[in-house]
């Protein structure tokens, strides 16, 4: 199912989510050869961080708890990365974060110069002290960042990825449309959320609190879309708790272009991007429409 | 209460050490009251509240109880080796494919240092024909050594207190020179495990190895495993020869806990002095 995402055509409207899996190019490769139309890294800060100690991620069967806490071995530290992304014969979005405007600047400065086809805004991380959630619960901030690295980036075009914690996330999209992106992704992880284990009276995750996504998420993240579609025009990558073809159908009618997935990948194997991608197919042909004939068609 | 399956619940389930043993001057193993369902090569997670979770092997499984044995060697493996009866600990899992079971009646089993732990259950399961071949630094440190008494052993030690001196591999060309093999499994640091696999490919023995690599969530989802296009947490971290041959970075690549990928030694010594952060 051939789809066309701002002038690059992919070979499925399924998109990998940043931080699930896409550690390496290997993987990267991998989750493309295995029916992935857009595959995302994972994002990439201005300097070499750790992340949260464990646990980060736990499987509550319904969908999952994390706090990794954006590990990254930081832009400047990623050579063989940036060599094998050269040889790519697939698409690829690369991720970004920063704890300002000038830390997104200079990592998206550096990192168009390697040539991903997208890059991807973290604004929406709950999982860090200091990193992303901020802006994007902000309308001013948000233009901010999305303006400057604007300025820099010039030529790749500009992913803004959302938080569904903002208090209108149509206006925070709407900002950063105004601010020079190009589309938008939403949404990251809820929350954050907490579980305490009783036995021992102490929160599991060792951050203490997490981020939630997977199947438990999926009404919010089609209600931001719903509401993103309703106050811009970029096209969308809807993501959040999307694990069958019927999940994607029902967040390209919210308004989605492109459907991605995270979590799924725990429930249905790497293979779920062939499997979602089918599973759309067979609802499209068994109603007689099209993609495009469905886009935002619950407004 | 009754535990529930573990392999449905995917929270950590709180258990209380039911007893300790010392094994050896380096290791303790901790036994658990609580069924899991379980195959050889499998892992949980291991969860101190407020400490860390790691990933640890099954070392002892029985129908209604079961065992993990820790190595003293970092800050959550000595606080582990110090837990006394009524401590709780929580696990994740199992989780990993576990070994190949169903190949042929000859099998031999390689095991270095705290290799033993993983291939302890392999071998009370295989229960046939088994030639064991275990190595470790001095005598004190052999793993289970009065665990199979009935056992065609042969054992190595890198001072001479036990044993061969020398290494594992001496001991399995050896072995493979006077008998035929099915099957080789092997168990160890990487390096060994690299020398048992090219011992293996060029006398055209299959053979299955078990890989380590820093893990965060166990089942394949964060990345954060992976050793080339393969996560060790799921699609490991058994790999057989056929996969081997096709993993560059066996033996050579992991990555730290940012995710910066640096060569194998880098990532060892960093695991062994744990809580030293990866990023200075
Ligand atoms: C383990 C894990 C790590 C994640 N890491 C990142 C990240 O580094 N950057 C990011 O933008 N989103 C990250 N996310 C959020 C996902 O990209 C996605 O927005 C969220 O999981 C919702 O989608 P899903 O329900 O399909 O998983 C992470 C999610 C999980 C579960
Ligand atoms: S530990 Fe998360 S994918 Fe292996």
């Amino acid at each position: 199912m051939q789809v066309n995402f701002l002038g690059k055509n992919l070979i499925s409207p399924t998109v990998l989510a940043s931080g699930i899996l896409g550690n390496n190019f290997d993987i990267l490769q991998r989750v493309h050869a295995s029916g992935c139309g857009l595959v995302t890294m994972k994002s990439i800060g201005p300097t070499p961080r750790d992340g949260h100690n464990n646990p980060t991620v736990i499987d509550l069967g319904h969908g999952m708890i994390n706090a990794v806490g954006l590990p990254s071995p930081g832009y400047l530290h990623m050579e063989k990365e940036w060599a094998d992304l050269n040889n790519r014969d697939f698409p690829i979005v690369a991720s970004i974060y920063g704890a300002s405007v000038d830390e997104f600047q200079q990592v998206a400065d550096y990192v168009s110069d390697k040539k991903p086809d997208f890059i991807e805004l973290n604004i929406s991380c709950p999982n860090s002290e200091k990193h992303g959630m901020l802006f994007g619960t902000s309308p001013t901030a948000s233009f901010d960042v999305v303006n400057a690295v604007k300025k820099v980036v010039k030529t790749t075009p500009l992913i803004a990825k959302l938080t569904p914690q903002a208090l209108d996330i149509g206006e925070i999209a709407k900002a950063c449309e105004d601010g020079g992106a190009d589309a938008i992704c939403a949404i990251n992880t809820l929350g954050p959320g907490m579980l305490i284990d009783i036995e021992s009276r102490t929160p599991i995750l060792d951050f203490k609190k997490g981020g939630l996504s997977g199947p438990m998420i999926r009404p919010v993240a089609v209600r931001c879309v719903y509401d993103i579609f309703k106050a811009t025009r970029l096209p969308i990558i809807g993501l959040g708790g999307i694990t069958t073809g019927a999940d994607a159908i029902e967040m390209i009618m919210a308004g989605a272009t492109l459907a991605g997935v995270g979590s799924a990948v725990t429930y249905r194997g790497i293979s779920v991007f062939k499997k979602i991608t089918r599973e759309m197919d067979q609802w499209l042909k068994d109603h007689g429409c099209t993609l495009e004939d469905i886009r935002g068609a619950a407004h | 209460m009754n535990k529930p399956n573990l392999t449905v619940e995917k929270k950590p389930i709180m258990f209380r050490v039911d007893r300790t043993k010392r094994e050896t001057p380096d290791h303790v193993t901790l036994f658990f009251n609580g069924t899991i369902q379980f195959r050889p090569g499998q892992f949980v997670m291991v969860w101190m509240p407020g400490v860390d979770e790691k990933p640890y092997t099954i070392s002892y499984h029985g129908p209604k109880t079961f065992g993990i044995t820790v190595e003293a060697k970092g800050r959550f493996s000595r606080k582990a080796a110090a837990m006394k009866p009524g401590d709780l600990l929580g696990i994740r899992g199992p989780f990993g494919n576990g070994f190949d079971t169903g190949t042929g009646e000859r099998v031999c089993v390689v095991a270095g240092g705290c290799g033993t732990a993983p291939v302890a259950p392999l071998i009370d399961m295989l229960g046939k024909d088994i030639t064991l071949i275990q190595g470790a630094r001095s005598r004190d440190l052999l793993l289970f050594k009065e665990r199979y008494p009935s056992l065609n052993g042969h054992y190595c030690t890198d001072d001479g207190t036990f044993g061969h001196k020398g290494f594992v591999t001496e001991l399995l060309e050896q072995a493979i020179s006077t008998n035929t093999f099915d099957m080789v499994y092997a168990c160890g640091p990487e390096i060994m495990m690299k020398r048992v696999f090219d011992i293996c490919e060029k006398q055209k023995i299959p053979c299955q190895v078990s890989l380590e690599r820093y893990m965060r969530c166990g089942f394949g989802a964060c990345g954060a495993c992976v050793c080339g296009a393969e996560r060790v947490c799921i699609d490991g971290p058994v790999f057989n020869s056929e996969k081997l041959r096709q993993m560059e970075n066996f033996n050579q690549k992991a990555l730290l806990k940012s995710g910066a990928e640096v060569p194998l030694s880098t990532y060892a010594s960093w695991r062994c002095g744990e809580n030293i952060s990866t990023t200075n």
